[in-house]
């Protein structure tokens, strides 16, 4: 052997060397704001699903299983098709700050920290396994390159894949956890995994063409000297025996692409930009592709060449090219195996140790005393050095699983058994992202039962398969009951067992989750994530729905909070970034706010998870409860479209109300303005009238000197009548418009009506006794008083005195006043033995302008305006005016005042 | 031969007035008080003008003036509305109906007495 251990090592150390100097670029340049993850570097960084079980072992699987390994491919390529989903999924993990998958679920399900925790154990468990698997496949790699069997290379006295596992945990603490400040991306890591991916490819492909064109004459002669032999044939061709694990891989692979915490971290987690993904769709699919192109050949190759010489298949990529001494290209597919398990390794334990801190290891410390007294504290650091202590661990759980499993089953079928665990996941979390009432202890209950399944038919049929425990439950049931046979539960037979398992563990797994959801109500606090990640969609359009927070909080407690968990220097710079954001130089000129709160509890989600940062918010704010059912009311999408609808309505009610209103308006104005105009006009008309008479004589007495003296002296008193007529009528004018606006003065005391008549009527003694006309008053005795404003009154008594003997016949005319108690009114009645009016007289005489009688039979006789005018008068003391006549009978005017309780009788 | 003028208006003064304007100018005059009596004035007087008040109590100018100029034996019959409303839409629906002229109250003696001659072709 060619190879020296020492040349071996130092390639081996260059190559990381280079994988650390493009993560420290990549960093580097993440700092400074220019990210080098383009769409090309994230669909190559997927392709860490590519792991050393791929790399060798699908060889391996294709000289047994033919092109059933192709299915671990088909998977991928099909779920990635699905670019809503996984839209949808990066679009929560971002709104949320998501850090992992556990995360992810923890925080679907109200931040339980519980959930958080299983889920984390769950993965730990699940993986570690898998993490051996790519220790051994180093180890293994290594073993050919120095010829050695068993594991026996030594350096300095240790075992080499012990080396190998420290190298790893140094390597992943210096990719993973190289910032002080713990937040969720690593972009260096992501670029050197993407590096990764293209060396594993060209190291395939390189070894695929070596051995189908140059070790054979390509495609077509391989598969025609593969055909010769009858055990070769069967396995170019589809079994269709086999559908059924077909199917059942095709699904397994499909979850495992999203719920490997890897493939979770870089898939979702260090998304940097959602339209990448659009490159992954086919960029993924393609790499996958060109990886196995050259399976089937090399397995062929491998047998062909190998044919019982007890070769293990698994390493064909490498004694191959070893075979025909081609010890480059062995060295170029070392490291292609080195690069699938290291980042296989450092990614998948960036990604545990993150939960393991997040949701295991912070829980525990947030309830120790210690931290409590550590107060004021600085945690970021500790926070990186959890981590590192994690990933130290987790690569030594994997170097002591991989020790104590060596050659057994239970590290050979790891690969889908981690799968088959991590499929748990899927009804949790699509649930989750689709459907608002799964609970938390659906969640729970699905995870618990899913992982129970796979455990008894899965993980622990493969310990008794390596021999570590009875196969009893196996061979024969548990505690001997046939239909608990592990792998032919309920006697459930036929099936392979990794089809087996996934069939009854999802079956649980979905059944609890779907039963135990409905039984059970979420909180509000469940409810409101519940609609965030639903809705995702409609939410990330508006800004933080911050009515889902009440209470009392400060903001220096919050930002001390942040400096403890993100470091000084780093929260000091989201603060500043998220001022500005808000418009403001300083962060502490904000209020501390549900939106300050929200921007603090998603920060904090960045470092250490949402069920932790959940946690360490409510320690430092006085937080009010909100009931579900508010909550339900503020985020159910339906109740808000209700809500809206039920305003849009009420609205639309109002608007009509409002309009009707307007019309209504509209319609009085309008008539307002034509009794206006017609007021108006009347006005004019009975100014104009005596205007008419008084210059048409005017005129003829100025231009004609001569005009007889009797006729001078008789146009003369017209002239003086109709001005006195025309004051009076401007007087009343102004009067009525004084009553008609509410501007009138009133003095109001109380009055004793009798005195009124009584003055009013030695007032007017002269004009009825130069008539002729015989006035009588009767006037009971001890009238109390009434309230009002005496002058007021007595106009309305003198305007119907005066009107009574206008109306009346001389000499023979009567007018009699009586005034009497009726009941609580004071009633003043003026009758005469006039002419009488008709009953529709009688109704408009008090409109203005109307007056009685034939006015041409006598000299004008009023403004038209007195009825009115009294009517007013006597309307706003509280009584009523009225006449009540018949043609020829003469007519009584009565009105009547309301008495006054409190006034004494007189 | 003098021209005869009836005027018809409600108010006496205005009667008084014009009567006397008329009457100084060697019109023949007669009056009404209201729009029936002119009717049966016009009838029995037969006059060459009719001086009309619009405002009246029984029957307003505008009908006495529609009756009167249904009436094609009285083709020849000069009208002069007189008015104390004056707005314009009285003033065209008085023409309209076959008015010769519109006076609003209160008018310039001089100008009316010009027209009514002017409307009597006496220059």
């Amino acid at each position: 052997m060619m190879l020296s251990g020492w040349f071996i090592a130092l390639l081996s150390t260059a190559y990381v060397g280079l994988l650390f100097a493009v993560a420290r670029f990549g960093d580097a340049r993440a700092d400074a704001g220019r990210s080098i993850i383009t769409a090309n570097v994230y669909a190559l960084s997927l392709a860490v699903y590519c792991t050393s079980w791929t790399f060798f072992g699908s060889v391996g699987r294709a000289t047994s299983g033919g092109l059933s390994f192709l299915t671990i491919y088909l998977g991928p390529t099909l779920m990635l098709l699905c670019v809503g989903v996984i839209i949808k999924m990066i679009r929560i993990a971002k709104a949320q700050r998501i850090t992992s998958i556990a995360d992810f679920i923890a925080s679907r399900y109200g931040k339980s920290q519980l959930l958080a925790g299983l889920v984390t154990i769950i993965a730990v468990i699940g993986i570690v396994p898998y993490i051996a698997l790519q220790l051994k496949a180093v180890a293994a790699s290594l073993d050919v390159l120095f010829d050695q069997p068993g594991h026996t290379i030594r350096l300095w006295g240790i075992d080499s894949t012990l080396l190998v596992a420290g190298v790893l945990a140094l390597f992943t603490i210096l990719f993973g956890t190289r910032h002080l400040d713990a937040t969720e991306r690593h972009e260096g890591m992501v670029a050197a995994v993407a590096l990764e991916s293209v060396v594993k490819l060209v190291a395939f492909i390189a070894v695929g063409v070596f051995v189908t064109y140059g070790m054979y004459g390509g495609f077509a002669d391989l598969f025609q000297r593969a055909s010769v032999h009858p055990e070769l044939a069967g396995l170019l061709k589809l079994d269709g025996a086999r559908a059924g694990t077909w199917a059942a891989m095709i699904l397994l692979s499909a979850l495992a692409i999203v719920f490997l915490p890897r493939q979770f971290q870089v898939m979702v987690v260090e998304n940097v930009d959602e339209s990448h993904l659009k490159r992954a769709v086919w960029l993924f699919p393609l790499y996958l592709l060109l990886i196995n192109i050259f399976v089937l050949p090399v397995a062929l190759g491998g047998l062909l060449h190998f044919g019982g010489q007890g070769v293990n298949p698994d390493t064909f990529v490498l004694t191959l090219p070893l075979s025909q001494g081609a010890e480059s290209l062995a060295l170029l597919v070392f490291i292609g195996g080195l690069s699938a398990a290291t980042g296989m390794v450092i990614v998948e334990t960036i990604a545990l140790s993150t939960m393991i801190c997040n949701d295991l290891a912070m829980p525990a410390l947030l309830r120790s005393p210690w931290l409590q007294r550590q107060k004021q504290g600085d945690l970021s650091g500790l926070l990186i050095g959890i981590r590192r202590v994690a990933i130290v661990l987790i690569l030594l759980l994997g170097y002591i699983y991989f020790k104590a499993a060596g050659e057994a089953y239970a590290l050979v079928g790891i690969g889908l058994i981690s799968f088959a665990a991590v499929a748990q996941f899927a009804p949790a979390l699509f649930g989750g992202m689709y459907w608002k009432q799964g609970t938390r202890a659906g969640a729970l209950a699905g995870l618990l039962a899913g992982f129970g399944v796979w455990l008894y038919t899965l993980l622990l049929p493969s310990f008794a398969k390596s021999g570590w425990i009875g196969n009893g439950f196996v061979e024969h049931g548990l505690f001997g009951v046939e239909w608990l046979r592990a792998q032919a539960l309920f006697g459930l037979s036929g099936l392979d067992e990794i089809s087996h398992c996934l069939w009854w563990s999802m079956l649980a797994n979905i059944g609890a989750y779907i039963a135990v959801s409905l039984l059970t109500e979420p909180d509000a606090l469940e409810a409101g994530q519940a609609e965030r990640f639903v809705d995702v969609f409609r939410h990330a359009q508006q800004a933080p729905d911050t009515r889902l927070w009440r209470g009392n909080a400060s903001q220096t407690e919050l930002a001390t909070l942040l400096e403890r968990f993100l470091g000084p220097v780093r929260a000091r710079q989201q603060l500043g970034s998220y001022a500005r954001s808000r418009r403001v130089s300083d962060w502490r000129s904000l209020p501390a706010d549900a939106e300050f709160v929200h921007f603090a509890e998603t920060e904090l989600a960045g470092a250490i998870g949402s069920a932790s940062a959940r946690a360490m918010v409510s320690s430092v704010t006085r937080e009010e409860d909100l009931g579900l059912e508010e909550v339900l009311d503020i985020l159910d999408e339906a109740t808000q479209v209700r809500a809206h609808s039920r305003e849009l309505e009420a609205k639309q009610q109002a608007l009509e109300a409002a309009t009707a209103e307007l019309r209504e308006a509209n319609e009085r104005l309008r008539e307002l303005d034509r009794m206006k105009d017609d007021f108006i006009s009347t006005v004019t008309h009975e100014l104009r009238t005596p205007l008419t008479s008084i210059r048409a004589l005017s005129e003829m007495l100025y231009d004609d000197p001569k005009v007889e003296l009797d006729q001078r002296r008789r146009f003369l008193g017209i002239i003086v009548s109709e001005t006195e007529r025309l004051t009076r009528l401007i007087n009343q004018i102004l009067d009525m418009a004084k009553l008609e606006s509410g501007r009138a003065e009133w003095t109001t005391g109380e009055v004793r009506v009798g005195e009124v008549v009584r003055e009013a009527s030695e007032a007017l003694g002269a004009l009825y006794r130069e008539k002729g006309v015989r006035l009588n008053l009767d006037i009971a005795e001890g009238l109390p008083a009434v309230l009002a404003d005496r002058d007021r009154l007595m106009q309305v008594v003198v305007n119907l005195l005066s009107n009574a003997v206008k109306f009346v016949a001389p000499l023979t005319g009567t007018v009699a006043v009586v005034v009497a108690r009726a009941e609580n009114m004071l009633r003043v009645s003026v009758a005469d033995n006039g002419p009488g009016l008709t009953a529709e007289e009688c109704g408009v005489i008090f409109e203005k302008f109307r007056q009685g009688g034939n006015t041409m039979t006598d000299k004008p006789q009023g403004t038209g305006l007195g009825l009115p005018i009294s009517r007013q008068i006597v309307e706003y003391f509280g009584g009523k005016l009225w006449v009540e006549s018949t043609p020829g009978n003469g007519a009584t005017f009565i009105f009547t005042v309301p008495l006054t309780q409190a006034a004494p009788d007189a | 031969m003098s021209k005869r003028i009836l005027i018809v208006d409600d108010e006496p003064n205005i009667v008084i007035s014009l009567e006397f304007l008329m009457k100084k100018e060697g019109f023949e005059v007669a009056v009404a008080g209201d729009g029936e009596e002119a009717l049966a004035q016009v009838a029995g007087f037969n006059p060459d003008l009719v001086l009309l008040d619009v405002m009246m109590p029984k029957k307003s100018g505008f009908e006495v003036c529609e009756a009167l100029r249904a009436d094609p034996s009285r083709a020849g019959l000069q009208i002069v509305m007189l008015t104390a409303k004056g707005r314009d839409t009285e003033v065209a629906k008085g023409l309209a109906i076959g008015a010769d002229a519109y006076v609003t109250k209160p008018f310039s003696t001089k100008e009316l007495l010009a027209r009514v001659k002017e409307l009597l072709g006496i220059a």
